[in-house]
C-alpha cells in the first residue's frame, strides 16, 4: 500500500510540475498509459489471492482515479492559462476611435422642414410642390393681389420679364393645388422663395411653408387650434401663442401669430425686441375671391391657410443668430446639426 | 404712421396707460412697431430770456450774456451760438442740469469768464439729430417755466406698422376713432367749420377725368406772409410725427394730412395760368417735380394741369415750377378726392412714394376734402394771414364711391369664426364702427362708412367682428374630420430616403442660391441657354442655374479656403432649363461634389485620395435604393465640365438622367482647386420610383462557383464583358462577380485582364461538374469569338 501512496504523490508532484499540455500528457502516459505504472500494478493483481484481490483492486482504482482527477484538473488549469494568455495578448484599447466613414448630415433648414412636415402629416396634411419661377397670375393675381395693389410693394419681386418672376411666397402652390382638386384638401407646401432684399436680416432666397386646409366647416377657431398645437409641438414647450388681426389679400379674416419669446420666456430680450413676443406666422381664412379664381364654391367650403418662414423657425429652435449662415454652407456650421 | 400720444389724447382720452393703449392697438390689428420718448431725458432746463450780449474779452466766437431765468438775479452765461441776441427766448440749462448723454452742467470758466449754465440748441436737448444755433422760442414763452412742461415733452411717439387695408388709420382722426371704438370712449376733434370768404377771387377748376377725380375743391388765398414762423406747437407735433418743419404753408398742409388724413397741396397762384384742369397726362408730357427730378409721364397718369401743362402729378407730388416759395404772395389751395384705382401703383411706377400717394392709394374718405380745406384755411389765416376767396368745388356724384349694403348672415359669422356671437353683440360692434346696420331675416344689411375702403364683402365684416371681440377671445379648437387614410405607394422613394444614403456616406447637405454667377454657369454648362433676372441683387447672382454644380463648387472653394481638406456635399433642388420654344423646364436634381480623402483622417486606415470609383459607389448606393439596379447604365461620354477620360453619362432604361465624373483639369485650374474634384448630378424624378420587392424561391441545392481570368483589349468596357458573359451563360448563372482588374507586367500593353467569379445553381437539383464545365467552356468560347478575349492560365 505504501507503494501505491508513493506512486500517487509522485504522480501528483509530476502533474503539478507539468508546465504545458505536452508535458502533462507525458505524465499521463507515464502513469496511466498502456505501459504505465498503474497498468503494471493492475497486472500484478493476478498474483494476489482471490480474497485480497478486490480490496487491492479497489485501492489501485481509487489511486488511479485520484491521479486521473489531478490530471484533468491540471489540464483545465493549463488550458485556462493558455486562453488567458491569448486573451491578454489580444486585448485592444477600446477607447481608440472606430474605423470608417463619418456620417454627414442634413442642412438645418431641411431638418426644420422635415420636422414641420412630420407634425402636419399626423393631421393628414400631404406635401405639395410648385415651380419657383412663377407667373404673375399664380403669384399675385389669383391671390387677390392685382397689379396696382399696395401689397405688391410688400413683396420685393425678382422679375425675368413683365409676367415671369421668382415666386415671392409659397402661396401660389395653394392656387395650383386648389385648381387641381376639390375639397377636402389638406396640404403643406414647403419650398424656396425669393425677395429682392439682402442685408443682415434678409437673404434674397429663403424658405417658407404654406399650409392649406379646405373643407365644409373649417373655421377660424380651428385655425387657432391647429396653429396652437403646431407651435407648441414644434418648440416642445407650452408656449403662449397670441393672434393679432393682420392683412393678407388672400385671406379674410387674416391674422398674425406671435409666440412667447423662446429665448427669454417672455421676459423681453434682444431677440424679441424687448416685447416678449415673436412674430412667427401669418394666417387666415381663405378669401372668397381666391376660391372664385380656382373654381371652389365658397358657400359650400371654407378653409384656412398659413405661411411661415423656415429659417426663422430654425433660428429660434437651434439658437442660430445670423440668417446668412444658412446659405454660406460652411462645414463648421453645417456639421453642428449632424 | 408715427404720432404723438398727447395729440391722440387730445382727441380721445381713455383711462388706460401708454402700455395698455399700445397693446390694444396691436391686438386690434394696428400693430405698434415702436414707442419712443419724444425727447431724450434731461432735467434742469428752463425757458430763459437773453437780456444782454457782450463780446468775450479773449475769444472772438464767444459772447458773454446776461440771462433772465425767471428768479432772482440774471445769470451770466458764456455762449458761442451765432443767433444769440438780446430779447431772444431760449431753453437754458441751469447749473445742476443733466442733458441727454448724461451731460452735467456745472459752474465753469470759459477763457477766464465765469459761466453759470448753458443756452441750448434743439440737438443738445435731443429733440433733433442736428440743429444750427440756439433753439428759438416764441416771444411769449413764459420765462422761468420748466422747459419740459412748456413743450409738454413727457410724451411718446408711437409708430404703427399699418397694413395696406387700414388707410383709414393714417391720421390722428382715424386712430382716435379706432381707440374710441376699443374703449367705448367719446372722440372729439377740433372744430372744422367753413371759413367764409372775404374776397371774391377764385381760380377755375375743370375735371376731365371724373372717374379718377370725382371731387376737387380749391380756393384762393391772397396776400399770405410766407415768411411767418410755424408755431412751435405745430412744429413740435410735426416733429413728433417724423415730419420736418419746412415753411408755414407747407407745414399747415402736412399738419392737416396728419390730423385728418387728407393730403392737400398749395400752389403759388402767381405761377398758375388759365385754370386748373384735372386730366390724364398725354404720353410724353414732362413735369419737373418738387424733388427736382423731371419725369416723362405716360397716358395713364392723372395730372393737375393749368393752361401751360401739368403742374402736379395728382395725389403724388407737386411740380417745382408752381411750388410755394419765398416770393409767393397768393396761393391756390387744393383739397381733392382721387380714387385709389387712379393713384394705386402710379407713384411706384415713377420710383416715388409720398405721404400723399401712400394715403390716396389706400383710400381717403371722399367726404374729407371739404372738412380739410376748412381746417387748413383756418390754420393758414392764423399763421400766414391773407384774404380768403370762396371754395370752388367740382364734383361728379356719379363717380364717387357708392356705399353698397353688404348682406351679413348670422350663420355665416358662426361658421367662419367657429363660434356663435350673440346677435346684439354683432349689432353693437358694427354700430360702434360707424356702420349702418339694418336687420333682415337671418342677419343684416350693413353699409360701411365712406372712410372704410376695405369693407366690401361679408368676410370683411366677419373680420371686423372678430377683431373687435379680440382674436384672443375667440376659441381655439381642434378640427374634427373623417379619418381617411392617404396613399403610401411603396415603390415611391422620397428625397429624404436618398439623402439618408448620402448622409450615411459622409455627405453634408448644402443649400445654395439658385441664381448664380454667369461666369461660373458659363464654365460648367457653356452650350446651354440660361434665363437671367431683370433686377438681380448683384451681377454675381443674376442667372438661374442649369446645374447645381454652379452653386456647389463655390461652396467647395469657400470651405477649402477655410482649412477644410475634405469636403463632401450634396444639394437637392431645381435647375432651370430654357427650351428653344420659349418653354422652361424646372426640374429637381440631386447633385454632389466630393474632394479630398476617401475617409476622414484616422489611425486605422491608410490615407487614400478619392477616385472615380469612390463617387460611383456613392451614386450606385443611391440608385440601389430603387431596387432596380439593372435599369441603370453608365457609359463613357464627355461633358464640357468633366475630365474626358473620367466622365459617365447615367441612364435609366435608355433615357439619360445624369452625369458623373471628375472635374475637368482645366476647370480645376481656373477655380484654383489643387486636388481632384468629383461631381455628380441626377434628375430626381428618375430615381424616386422603384420596385415593390418580389420574392423568388431559394434553391435548396448547392451553388458551384468557377473563377476565370480573361485577357482582352483595354478599350473593351467591363459592361460589355458582363453582357457577353450573361448572354453566353445558362439561365442558372446566379451571380457574376468581378474580383480583379489587372494591367501591366506579364500582359501585352493595350490589353488588360479581368477576373470573374461565376456562380451557378439550379432550382431543382444539384448541378454536375460536367454541366458546369461545359457552361464555363461556352462562356469562354463566346468571349473569345465576340471580344477576342483569351483565358489566362
Amino acid at each position: 500500500m505504501d507503494e501505491l501512496t508513493g506512486l500517487v504523490s509522485e504522480a501528483e508532484r509530476l502533474i503539478a510540475e507539468a508546465s504545458d499540455i505536452q508535458a502533462l500528457d507525458q505524465v499521463r502516459v507515464h502513469f496511466l498509459g498502456k505501459k504505465g505504472s498503474f497498468t503494471e500494478l493492475m497486472k500484478g493483481l493476478g498474483k494476489l489471492s482471490a480474497e485480497e484481490r478486490p480490496a487491492a483492486g479497489q485501492a489501485i482504482n481509487q489511486a488511479k482515479g485520484a491521479v486521473q482527477q489531478a490530471l484533468e484538473a491540471r489540464k483545465q488549469t493549463l488550458k485556462d492559462e493558455v486562453l488567458h494568455a491569448r486573451l491578454e495578448s489580444e486585448k485592444v484599447d477600446v477607447t481608440l476611435p472606430g474605423r470608417g466613414q463619418q456620417t454627414g448630415g442634413l442642412h438645418p433648414v431641411t431638418l426644420t422642414l422635415q420636422r414641420i412636415e412630420s407634425l402636419f402629416s399626423q393631421l393628414g396634411f400631404s406635401v405639395a410642390e410648385g415651380p419657383e419661377i412663377e407667373d404673375d397670375f399664380h403669384n399675385f393675381e389669383a391671390l387677390n393681389i392685382p397689379e396696382t395693389h399696395p401689397a405688391r410693394a410688400m413683396h420685393d419681386t425678382f422679375y425675368f420679364d413683365a409676367h415671369t418672376l421668382l415666386r415671392t411666397h409659397t402661396s401660389p402652390v395653394q392656387i395650383r393645388t386648389m385648381k387641381q382638386g376639390q375639397p377636402p384638401l389638406r396640404i403643406i407646401a414647403p419650398g424656396r422663395v425669393y425677395r429682392c432684399d439682402s442685408d443682415l436680416t434678409h437673404t434674397p432666397m429663403f424658405h417658407q411653408v404654406e399650409g392649406l386646409m379646405v373643407d365644409e366647416n373649417v373655421s377660424f377657431a380651428q385655425l387657432k387650434g391647429v396653429m396652437d398645437d403646431f407651435l407648441r409641438n414644434f418648440f416642445e414647450a407650452d408656449l403662449a401663442v397670441r393672434f393679432r388681426p393682420s392683412y393678407f389679400p388672400f385671406t379674410e379674416p387674416s391674422a398674425e401669430a406671435d409666440i412667447q419669446c423662446v429665448m427669454c420666456g417672455g421676459e423681453g430680450c434682444r431677440v424679441c425686441s424687448h416685447t416678449g413676443w415673436i412674430e412667427i406666422l401669418g394666417c387666415g381664412m381663405v378669401h372668397p375671391e381666391v376660391f372664385r379664381h380656382v373654381g371652389i364654391d365658397s358657400e359650400k367650403y371654407t378653409g384656412f391657410a398659413f405661411g411661415l418662414g423656415v429659417e426663422r423657425m430654425a433660428m429660434l429652435r437651434y439658437g442660430v443668430n445670423d440668417l446668412r449662415l444658412f446659405f454660406e454652407n460652411d462645414l463648421r456650421f453645417l456639421q453642428q446639426f449632424n | 404712421m408715427k404720432f404723438s400720444e398727447q395729440w391722440l389724447r387730445e382727441w380721445v382720452n381713455p383711462s388706460v396707460s401708454t402700455e395698455e393703449l399700445c397693446h390694444q392697438l396691436t391686438m386690434a390689428g394696428l400693430e405698434v412697431d415702436a414707442v419712443e420718448p419724444v425727447a431724450a431725458l434731461f432735467s434742469g432746463v428752463v425757458v430763459a430770456e437773453v437780456l444782454s450780449v457782450e463780446p468775450h474779452p479773449d475769444a472772438d466766437k464767444l459772447r458773454v450774456t446776461q440771462v433772465n431765468v425767471g428768479e432772482g438775479e440774471p445769470v451770466q452765461i458764456v455762449c458761442g451760438a451765432a443767433n444769440v441776441r438780446p430779447g431772444l427766448r431760449v431753453p437754458c440749462a441751469m447749473v445742476g442740469a443733466v442733458l441727454p448723454g448724461d451731460f452735467k452742467i456745472k459752474k465753469a470758466k470759459l477763457r477766464g469768464v465765469p459761466s453759470n449754465g448753458m443756452l441750448a440748441s434743439a440737438s443738445e436737448l435731443g429733440l433733433v439729430e442736428s440743429a444750427e444755433g440756439l433753439m428759438e422760442l416764441p416771444t411769449d414763452a413764459p420765462v422761468g417755466t420748466n422747459f419740459r412742461d412748456y413743450l409738454q415733452l413727457d410724451d411718446v411717439t408711437i409708430e404703427l406698422g399699418l397694413t395696406p387695408n387700414r388707410g383709414d388709420c393714417l391720421s390722428i382722426a382715424g386712430i382716435a376713432r379706432e381707440t374710441g371704438v376699443l374703449n367705448h370712449a367719446d372722440v372729439s376733434g377740433p372744430a372744422c367749420e367753413a371759413v367764409a370768404s372775404s374776397i371774391d377771387d377764385s381760380f377755375s377748376v375743370a375735371i376731365n377725368a371724373p372717374e379718377a377725380c370725382p371731387r376737387y375743391l380749391g380756393r384762393v388765398i391772397r396776400g399770405v406772409n410766407v415768411a411767418a414762423e410755424t408755431p412751435l406747437w405745430m412744429a413740435e407735433r410735426l416733429r413728433r410725427s417724423g415730419i420736418r418743419s419746412l415753411s408755414a404753408v407747407v407745414d399747415v398742409t402736412n399738419y392737416v394730412l396728419l390730423e385728418l388724413g387728407q393730403p392737400m397741396h398749395a400752389f403759388d397762384l402767381g405761377k398758375l395760368s388759365g385754370g386748373i384742369q384735372v386730366r390724364m397726362a398725354t404720353a410724353g408730357e414732362k413735369i419737373k417735380l418738387l424733388n427736382d427730378t423731371e419725369v416723362e409721364l405716360d397716358g395713364e397718369t392723372l395730372v393737375i394741369a393749368d393752361g401751360n401743362g401739368p403742374v402736379a402729378m395728382a395725389g403724388v407730388m407737386g411740380g417745382s415750377a408752381s411750388a410755394v416759395g419765398d416770393a409767393t404772395r397768393d396761393i391756390f389751395l387744393e383739397s381733392a378726392f382721387f380714387t385709389p384705382a387712379a393713384i394705386a401703383g402710379k407713384a411706384r411706377r415713377y420710383g416715388l412714394h409720398t405721404d400723399s400717394s401712400h394715403r390716396f392709394e389706400r383710400g381717403v374718405s371722399p367726404q374729407m376734402a371739404t372738412k380739410a380745406i376748412a381746417r387748413a384755411t383756418a390754420l393758414l389765416l392764423d399763421i400766414v394771414g391773407g384774404d380768403v376767396g370762396p371754395v370752388v368745388e367740382v364734383c361728379s356724384e356719379a363717380n364717387l364711391p357708392k356705399a353698397h349694403p353688404i348682406t351679413l348672415r348670422h350663420a355665416r359669422v358662426t361658421r367662419v369664426l367657429g363660434t356663435e356671437v350673440a346677435k346684439d353683440s354683432i349689432e353693437e360692434i358694427l354700430c360702434r364702427l360707424e356702420m349702418k346696420v339694418e336687420s333682415v331675416d337671418g342677419g343684416w344689411q350693413v353699409t360701411a362708412p365712406a372712410f372704410r375702403f376695405d369693407i366690401t364683402i361679408e368676410e370683411d365684416l366677419i373680420e371686423e367682428i372678430g377683431r373687435i371681440i379680440g382674436y384672443s377671445n375667440l376659441p381655439s379648437i381642434r378640427p374634427h374630420g373623417s379619418l381617411t387614410m392617404g396613399e403610401r405607394p411603396e415603390a415611391k422613394l422620397s428625397i429624404a430616403d436618398l439623402a439618408a444614403v448620402l448622409v450615411e456616406r459622409g455627405y453634408q447637405e448644402a443649400i445654395t442660391y439658385t441664381f448664380v454667377e454667369p461666369k461660373m454657369q458659363q464654365l460648367l454648362d457653356p452650350q446651354r441657354e440660361t434665363i437671367a433676372l431683370a433686377n438681380p441683387i448683384s451681377a454675381d447672382m443674376s442667372v438661374m442655374r442649369t446645374t447645381l454644380w454652379a452653386g456647389l463648387l463655390p461652396v467647395l472653394q469657400h470651405n477649402l479656403n477655410r482649412q477644410q481638406g475634405r469636403v463632401r456635399l450634396f444639394e437637392y433642388g431645381l435647375r432651370f432649363l430654357p427650351q428653344g420654344d420659349g418653354e422652361l423646364v424646372q426640374d429637381n436634381v440631386l447633385a454632389g461634389v466630393v474632394y479630398g480623402e476617401v475617409l476622414p483622417e484616422q489611425w486605422g486606415s491608410e490615407s487614400m485620395k478619392i477616385d472615380f470609383f469612390d463617387i460611383k459607389g456613392d451614386v450606385e448606393a443611391v440608385l440601389g435604393l430603387t431596387g432596380c439596379v439593372s435599369d441603370f447604365a453608365f457609359r463613357a461620354e464627355s461633358h464640357p465640365a468633366l475630365h474626358p477620360g473620367q466622365s459617365a453619362r447615367i441612364s435609366r432604361d435608355g433615357r439619360d438622367i445624369g452625369w458623373l465624373g471628375a472635374l475637368h483639369p482645366s476647370l480645376e485650374q481656373k477655380l484654383g482647386l489643387s486636388g481632384q474634384t468629383f461631381l455628380f448630378e441626377i434628375e430626381s424624378s428618375a430615381i424616386t420610383s422603384g420596385n415593390v420587392a418580389k420574392f423568388g424561391e431559394i434553391s435548396k441545392f448547392p451553388a458551384i462557383r468557377r473563377d476565370i481570368a480573361v485577357e482582352m483589349d483595354r478599350d473593351i468596357s467591363a459592361m460589355r464583358l458582363f453582357d457577353t458573359v450573361k448572354s453566353a451563360a445558362p439561365d442558372n448563372l446566379r451571380n457574376l462577380k468581378l474580383f480583379d482588374v489587372y494591367e501591366g507586367e506579364h500582359i501585352d500593353s493595350g490589353r488588360k485582364s479581368l477576373a470573374l467569379g461565376l456562380t451557378l445553381q439550379a432550382q431543382s437539383r444539384t448541378l454536375t461538374d460536367s454541366e458546369v464545365d461545359s457552361a464555363i467552356d461556352a462562356v469562354v468560347r463566346t468571349l473569345a469569338n465576340e471580344l477576342g478575349a483569351k483565358l489566362r492560365e
